[in-house]
């Protein structure tokens, strides 16, 4: 019914992801991120004592790292710093380490399109690598709208580029409480209908743009289960980290 | 304590003191009467001021400012040589500087962290809003063309920055005249001298008269605080220091949306919240379109 797309996939269809943890071992927790051809690597190290300056010594410092696959760090690499270290600091439990800084180190190995989603999904799984401690896990995903209004989910490189604007989404994954059930509901609605953040580029009405977040809202639950199965898959055989 | 002694100590302590040992509690107490510190209600931005050609040196310049904000824009055009990609577009390079002057926050030799994304941002809107065709900038096709270098200066950072960016980037683009510019002899664009009566210049100017850059729908944006329920449009830069969620809407005079930023913060679980915010900022464009519209009226009566 739908045309299909370049690489033959349908509209709400992701790339193939992969996601291994641990391959480096001078960081406290790593990870490497795959959508289809776009590759993150993200490496943690940290809690380190102290804050850098102007940042709120009672609380835990995050700084962002971004290294772009050639050249030296610019405006973009900037930008995408700080989407990140934003986002992070959204997610993670910055009391429990107060005057403390945590590095995330991003290493772009390929970029597909899609790359800041990536990243941000390549940092929670390393965060959660190292042990830091965090409030729920976040999803990221790129919407991505074409001439005709039509959405597709997680374009490639050459997509992204035709398309008239696309959205990047980071949603919080479906919490899985150990409470019992009803009582997480005393807080409003669940919290995984929120947007932890928007970025979007290009021009759009505004009634696409929540179709884009109603589309990405949904692909983020596929995500979510595949970061929580690669997650608990390692943990098992994971003596090296437990001691540390 | 704090939360349980605060609305006793608001009253033996004074204003001042309260304010700055416990902002958030103080900030509150304005939200419940649904006013802010400064007066404001909540959804309501400061007063806006433009001043066009505040920079005589430059082609085109604004001054504004967004009630404490204080945001200067300068353009300056540059003959350069068209791509081999795009021979007849011209192209556009934004800056953002945040100098020591503006904020405590920034110290002398040490970059602002916020400029660089600030001036991403910027350029990513300008370009993305469609305001300005590039072909316009063409002189001659695939041999010269205009560079419009944009630069932004932060002289007084009081929240909101990007917002007060913007408009004085528009207002400096509005306020653009572009020179009068001919080919010479051996193939090269040469300025025209002004008040030159046509008769002693042998060469036919490239761009007929005086041009103003045709600027098609202007991109205007809104910047909101977020605090539990609440939304402050506006922030200053206390506000913005409290409260940790911003979200900054870029609607275009056609109404449809450029850019909606949301760099991380709190999680908020109804979509009504953008459409909120995209009300407000609806409304905010109205006023910043007249407000505009004036002063540039202002300057053809000049």
């Amino acid at each position: 019914m739908e045309e299909k797309r370049g690489d033959g996939r349908n509209a709400n269809q992701l790339r193939p992801l992969a996601c291994t943890r641990g391959i480096l071992n001078r960081s406290h927790g790593s990870a490497s991120w795959i959508q289809g051809e776009t590759k993150v690597l993200a490496a943690v190290y940290g809690p380190k004592a102290g804050t850098k300056k102007n940042e709120n010594p009672e609380k835990a410092c995050i700084e962002v790292i971004w290294k772009p696959k050639t050249g030296q760090t610019g405006k973009p690499e900037r930008e995408c710093e700080m989407i990140l270290k934003k986002t992070l600091q959204s997610i993670c439990l910055l009391t429990v380490h107060p005057n403390t800084t945590t590095s995330i180190i991003i290493q772009v190995v390929q970029d597909d399109g899609a790359l800041l989603p990536c990243a941000i999904n390549a940092a929670c799984a390393a965060l959660v690598d190292a042990g830091i401690p965090l409030k729920h896990l976040a999803v990221a995903i790129c919407c991505c709208l074409s001439e005709s209004g039509r959405v597709l989910l997680d374009p490639n490189k050459l997509e992204e580029q035709s398309m008239k604007g696309f959205v990047y989404l980071v949603f919080p994954n479906s919490v899985l409480s150990a409470l019992p059930e009803g009582s997480s509901q005393l807080g409003g609605p669940p919290v995984q209908h929120g947007i932890i953040t928007s970025v979007t580029h290009g021009r759009m009405s505004v009634d696409d743009y929540l179709l884009c977040v109603e589309r990405g809202r949904a692909a983020t639950e596929k995500l979510s289960v595949f970061l929580r199965r690669s997650l608990q898959t390692q943990i098992p055989g994971d003596n090296s980290k437990a001691g540390s | 304590m704090a939360v349980t002694g605060g609305s006793d100590l608001s009253s033996e302590m004074e204003v001042d003191a309260f304010r700055r040992l416990f902002p958030l509690r103080f900030h509150e107490r304005h939200l419940l009467e649904s006013i802010r510190p400064d007066g404001r209600s909540l959804g309501k931005a400061r007063d806006t001021t433009i001043a066009l050609g505040a920079v005589t040196s430059a082609n085109g310049s604004a001054l504004t400012k967004i009630g404490c904000t204080t945001m200067l824009a300068a353009v300056k055009l540059e003959v350069m040589t068209p791509t081999q990609e795009s021979p007849d577009e011209g192209c556009i390079a934004v800056d953002f500087h945040m100098p020591p002057i503006c904020s405590p926050a920034v110290r002398p030799g040490r970059p602002s962290e916020v400029a660089p994304v600030v001036a991403k941002q910027l350029s990513d809107v300008i370009l993305s809003s469609g305001m300005i065709n590039l072909k316009d900038l063409s002189l001659v096709s695939g041999k010269a063309a205009w560079m419009a270098y944009l630069d932004i200066y932060c002289l007084d950072a009081d929240g909101s920055l990007f917002d007060a960016a913007l408009l004085s980037a528009v207002a400096a683009f509005s306020h653009l005249q572009i020179p009068v510019v001919s080919l010479s002899d051996e193939g090269r664009i040469v300025l025209v001298p002004e008040g030159n009566g046509g008769g002693k210049f042998e060469k036919e100017p490239v761009n007929k008269e005086k041009r103003k850059l045709k600027l098609c729908t202007l991109p205007f944006s809104l910047t909101c605080a977020l605090h539990k329920n609440y939304i402050l449009a506006d922030p200053t830069s206390e506000e913005e220091s409290i409260m940790e969620t911003q979200l900054t809407v870029v609607l275009d005079s056609s109404g449809l949306l450029v850019s909606l930023n949301k760099p991380g913060g709190s999680v908020f679980a109804h979509t009504s919240v953008i459409q909120d915010c995209v009300a407000l900022a609806r409304q905010r464009l109205k006023e910043v379109k007249l407000i505009l519209n004036e002063a540039i009226s202002d300057m053809d009566v000049d």
